[in-house]
């Protein structure tokens, strides 16, 4: 994308140097459940045809009642404990009373003061912490679509979506840059996919992001007074790039001396900026009150310890072992742990080539380097090319041993050197070496060769 | 051949002294003929009606021999039918045909039972008159000036009326108990989660129960042993096992303890009535049971709690009609819906509601710890159903505050979730008045056992209205 006007973004700088951004975020993950979130239909209705994934509940229809999806609630209550949540042993639904014609009943069900989980956090890189308010559960609306029948406008209800379980995760308002909220989106994505209870796909809606963002002047200790939430942002970049704009906006307005309206705001994708949707005069009252028709969940210890046991090695736990086991750098292991799939491919490939003595950092820097596609290629298929990789091609041995003879033979020095301890000395040796075979070797095999002749 | 009981009718049925297709015609004749005068009905499925019952016989032929096989019935507008109109009452849902039928309508259709149509009732279950319908009020077979009570009117005065032997209602605040004293006949509010809600238009979800009425106590037995149990599809009903309901009825109720609760004999009820009522339990304690004079603190507020929190998942539960699906714009609610719905939205609105909902429900806590405290002591509880007998039609349409408190004995039931029957217990002036047993949860049993031996006694049941 190309910004406008380098000179306004160079006093833009300098400006918003004065005020920190305040962010919270709020992320809707749609889980991979089999059937809805309060009735049996299928769940995987990306692409079908309009009302074809729909039944009494999920349409809202009279006397339709809603029967909570047991593996959804255990979706979302991992989700909680793997961003380290208290999972209160008491919980229950609420209905959210509003009006949209994309919502069937006139409500939604969701959850309001006894969240399935509450307060965690997400680590990111530079060792801050990025606090969880939540992360409850809820069902997905259907969808609108406006479009011209016969020459007139009209808007179409699809309800293959409403219904679908839906987990909402609320940060505190704990950021202070757009690339902070990414690091967290691209952890946070890793994390449920881990789990394996969503796919995090963003092309089918599959995370739906909402930042709220504010500016807090630098000698300002408490939070501002004014909140711009910007609503249903499908892409990590654009949530970067509404956030940075909003960030701009924001403080050409407190320079002028005003406060930024609160209001809510969406992202327009084609103009590259947000534009107002509703402001805090409109905003919604939703009456929540307890969901009648689903009766509270009381956990036992026992079986949130049971679900515990069934959470899989989460990737921050997996680069910090695969940098202690496999003396990984933090890069690489960052790397090989950013999904689930890849992390298991290293790891078989380390298995296997252990017998053939294949180091696992030369598994890792191969798998990164050479962008190895992990679903065609076999774990000892790669072994394989690696072994062959590392022995020389292009001269045989023979033709080595005889070009290392005499590269020794002619350097009476180096060698003398290095046998007095000066270890470096086999550098001098192996670029002679180099030259003489002209690259038909590796540097890594020729000096392990000079090694041997010279131990 | 109409006016039978179901014992009456199944026991004929098994003897092939009749057929069910007789037995239905007989039904929709005797419909067609009071019909004009009673406005009972909103609909008359007259076809299928005799299609199920030739299914019915062809069963019974078979041997088949299941205790509503073949026996007419009629729904409350509240039950969605398959493929046939159901209005709730309601101007919103003229035209609205379902897609699918509820969970107790299934179960009667297996059950082998006869449906004969769709019920008259107040809008949404609103009322406790039958006034509030959108088709006209229906009126009470004992006095067609007189209301039969309500909301579910229709199929109280199908029953009364000797059109069906059974028929469903929906009780929310006292929409059976209430229609059956005054049209003197039997019904039943189940416990709530004992039988399924699945499709049935929802009123006050937390409150609303699918109950009966039969002529007799016998026979409520009989339907709720097929209409209760366990539905998936109901996260509300419960895994309780059923009991056998008509086994025991005939056992006596000598040593069972009845409490009457001082707070259910209260100054401005009418004197007959509560003359009546005394003697229906005094009746109880010749039959052998002790009489126990118990205290329900709480009662004065459930009335008051009721419309707090009744009102809140009435504005939430009607917000799907939003003119959009249903055919009918909002404009078609009617005074009580809109009344309910604005009631509702305030108790519920931001700053509101730890004043009103918050506080309410504390209550109903309090109210269903005064009757598990009262259990402790006593078997079964003994109240009137309604304050008053049948009142005349237009008498208190313009003060709904009068109308909410007709519900004053029978709204604590729902508030606690137990069960509450109401058998007929004599007249006053020529007009029914009834007895209310409310029970422990899931006591249903205990309740067929009391009311039976009671009926026995009394057979006030066999009074049938001049029509």
């Amino acid at each position: 994308m190309v910004r406008k006007g380098a000179k306004f973004m160079n006093t833009f700088d300098k400006l918003s140097a004065r005020y920190t951004p305040v962010i919270g975020l709020e992320v809707h993950v749609e889980l991979n459940t089999k059937s809805k979130m309060f009735c049996e239909c299928d769940n995987n209705w990306f692409g079908a045809k309009p009302n074809t994934h729909t039944c009494p509940v999920c349409l809202g229809l009279p006397g339709a009642l809603p029967v909570p999806n047991k593996k959804a609630i255990e979706g979302c209550i991992k989700i909680g404990m793997a961003l380290g949540c208290d999972i209160p042993l008491i919980s229950k639904f609420d209905r959210k009373n509003y009006f949209y014609p994309d919502l069937a009943k006139g409500y939604q069900i969701s959850q309001y003061d006894q969240p399935f989980s509450e307060h965690g956090s997400i680590t990111l890189s530079s060792g801050k912490k990025i606090g969880i308010t939540r992360a409850h559960m809820e069902e997905d609306t259907g969808k609108l679509m406006h479009e011209t029948v016969n020459g007139q406008h009209v808007s179409l209800i699809d309800f293959n979506r409403s219904g679908s379980p839906l987990v909402e995760i609320v940060t505190e308002p704990d950021f202070e840059s757009a690339e902070e909220v990414k690091e967290y989106l691209q952890k946070l994505r890793a994390i449920v996919r881990y789990l394996g209870v969503a796919d995090g796909d963003m092309e089918k809606g599959g995370m739906r992001l909402e930042p709220n963002i504010s500016l807090r002047a630098e000698d300002q200790k408490e939070l501002p007074n004014y909140k711009v939430e910007v609503k249903n942002i499908n892409s990590f970049n654009f949530v970067v790039d509404a956030i940075e704009y909003e960030i701009k906006r924001h403080t050409e307005a407190l320079e002028k001396g005003e406060t930024p309206k609160q209001e809510t705001r969406g992202w327009d994708e084609d103009q590259h900026r947000t534009i107002s949707q509703r402001s805090k005069e409109e905003a919604a009252d939703y009456r929540y009150f307890p969901e009648p028709d689903i009766p509270p969940f009381v956990w036992t210890k026992e079986y949130l310890d049971g679900l515990r046991k069934e959470l899989p090695e989460l990737p921050d736990a997996k680069k910090g072992r695969f940098v202690e086991q496999y003396g990984l750098t933090n890069y690489n292991a960052d790397l090989l742990t950013r999904t689930d799939a890849m992390s298991r491919y290293f790891e078989e490939v380390v298995k296997i080539g252990k017998e053939q003595l294949v180091d696992a950092k030369t598994i890792a820097n191969t798998i990164i380097n050479k962008k190895i596609d992990t679903e065609t290629v076999l774990p000892a298929e790669l072994v394989k090319s690696i072994v062959a990789l590392s022995q020389v091609s292009g001269v045989s041995d023979e033709e080595l041993q005889t070009v290392l003879k005499t590269v020794l033979t002619h350097n009476e020095k180096s060698v003398a050197d290095y046998k007095a301890g000066k270890t470096n000395a086999i550098m001098f040796l192996v670029g002679q070496a180099m030259r003489e075979l002209k690259g038909k070797a590796k540097a890594d095999t020729v000096r392990t060769e000079l090694e041997k002749l010279l131990s | 051949m109409y006016g039978l009981t179901i014992a009456q009718a199944r026991k004929k049925l098994d003897n092939k002294e009749i057929s069910a297709v007789e037995l239905t015609k007989a039904s929709l004749q005797r419909l067609q003929s009071l019909d004009k005068k009673l406005n009972a009905f909103l609909t008359v499925t007259e076809e299928t009606a005799l299609e199920s019952a030739k299914k019915a016989d062809e069963r019974i032929k078979n041997g088949d021999s299941t205790p509503l096989l073949g026996i007419p019935f009629s729904l409350k507008d509240m039950y969605l039918t398959k493929g046939i109109r159901t209005t709730a009452g309601s101007k919103v849902l003229e035209d609205y045909i379902p897609q699918y039928s509820s969970t107790v309508v299934e179960k009667l259709e297996t059950a082998g039972a006869v449906l004969i149509g769709k019920n008259n009732q107040d809008a949404w279950a609103h009322g406790s008159s039958g006034e509030n319908s959108d088709f006209g009020s229906t009126t009470n077979p004992w006095n067609t000036e007189l209301v039969p009570g309500g909301s579910s009117s229709g199929p109280a005065v199908a029953v009364a009326a000797g059109i069906a032997p059974f028929s469903m209602g929906t009780d929310t605040g006292g929409s059976i108990r209430q229609p059956a004293a005054l049209t003197n006949i039997v019904g039943l509010k189940p416990t709530y989660g004992r039988v399924s809600r699945y499709g049935t238009i929802a009123m006050a979800s937390s409150f609303d129960t699918m109950g009966h009425f039969t002529k007799t106590v016998e026979d409520s037995a009989m339907v709720l042993s097929v209409t209760a149990g366990k539905d998936a599809k109901d996260a509300t009903s419960s895994p309780k096992p059923i009991d056998a309901y008509t086994k025991d009825i005939d056992t006596s109720i000598k040593g069972l303890k009845i409490g009457m609760p001082k707070e259910y004999f209260i100054d401005g009820m009418d004197e007959k009535v509560k003359e009546a009522t005394m003697s229906a339990i005094k009746k109880l304690e010749e039959l052998g049971a002790e009489i126990v004079e118990i205290s329900l603190p709480h009662t004065q507020y459930a009335i008051d709690i009721y419309y707090v929190l009744q009102t809140a998942e009435v504005s939430s539960n009607l917000a799907r009609y939003d003119g959009i699906r249903y055919g009918n714009t909002r404009e078609f609610f009617g005074d009580e819906a809109k009344r309910r719905i604005m009631l509702g939205t305030f108790v519920l609105a931001h700053g509101y509601y730890d004043a009103y909902y918050k506080r309410a429900m504390k209550i109903r806590t309090l109210i269903k710890q005064d009757f598990e405290k009262a259990f402790e002591k006593v078997d079964v509880i003994a109240t009137p159903a309604s304050p008053t007998t049948a009142w005349k039609i237009g008498e208190k349409v313009d003060d709904p505050l009068a109308m909410y408190l007709s519900d004053v004995f029978t709204v604590t039931g729902n508030v606690a979730g137990i069960p509450g029957l109401s058998v007929p217990a004599g007249f006053v002036k020529n007009l029914p008045v009834g007895m209310q047993l409310l029970g422990p949860m899931f006591g249903e049993k205990l309740l067929f056992q009391v009311g039976r031996q009671y009926e026995l006694a009394t057979k006030w049941y066999e009074k049938e209205p001049n029509l």
